[in-house]
């Protein structure tokens, strides 16, 4: 069981902010120097797809965030592999170096946890 | 055990708000307490003072308010958040420029780091969505 906190990313970038609003939540932990890691899981896996660009309703895209995240200090990016197959991507496919995982043995070993 | 809860549905739209506050209603009976409310998303309009809903309705602005009056937990609301969506204290409404503001005591606007900050000094943290 780690301190850190774990933000837990559920939805696809466009359609709702729910995984901009998550992903700011991680960079401003990070800036903050709190210990934070970020999973992708469910729909949230698309926000890893590559070629992302400001979606037509003119909000600012959510890719740039997420390779931001290491200069944010926030090194550790899961992504869940169930989410990956039911959905046909391999991890091979995505934008940014992430760590292939069990969604539920990550998040057994974190003791908080915010979803998004 | 001091809990974190975080608010992420409009008052009314959803449950998410009556579920959020029916939970931190029953901490108490089972020996907990609620430390915190985090408003985020569309969930900062539960912090509007305009909120008028008919009267055989909850009211819930008014019942976080009451909350916290029985409880002592704080009522959090992300500043970037709420002021994109219309919602707004005195001091950031003369900021920008407007002449009307709809949230004052006992919500308070604040970081997102504040969330985070809350979860971490809680033993747990309960997120209530559409």
């Amino acid at each position: 069981m780690t301190d850190k906190t774990l933000i837990l990313i559920r939805h696809a970038p466009h359609g709702t902010s729910f995984a901009r609003e998550g992903i700011e939540a991680a960079l401003v932990g990070g800036a903050m120097g709190m210990a934070v890691d970020i999973v992708f899981a469910g729909d949230g896996v698309f926000c890893l797809l590559p070629d992302q660009s400001a979606g037509a309703l003119g909000q600012k895209g959510t890719l740039p965030m997420i390779k931001a995240l290491p200069m944010y200090d926030i090194e550790t990016i899961f992504v869940d592999r169930v989410a990956l197959q039911q959905r046909g991507l391999e991890v091979s496919a995505l934008a940014v170096d992430v760590i292939e995982c069990e969604l539920a043995s990550v998040t057994a070993s974190y003791r908080q946890i915010v979803s998004f | 055990m001091k809990y974190t809860l975080i608010v992420y549905g409009a008052p009314y739209s959803s449950q998410a708000a009556h579920s959020a506050l029916r939970f931190a209603r029953a901490l108490p009976g089972l020996g907990h307490t609620v430390a915190t409310v985090f408003f985020y998303h569309d969930g900062v309009y539960n912090a509007s003072t305009l909120i008028t809903p008919p009267q055989d309705e909850p009211h819930l602005n008014q019942a976080w308010a009451d909350l916290k009056t029985t409880q002592g937990c704080e009522l959090l609301v992300c500043v970037a958040a709420a002021l994109k969506r219309g919602v707004m204290n005195d001091a950031e409404a003369r900021r920008h420029g407007g002449e009307v503001h709809n949230l004052g005591e006992p919500f308070e606007l604040t970081g997102v780091g504040q969330l985070l900050a809350s979860a971490q000094s809680s033993d747990r943290t309960v997120t209530f969505a559409p």
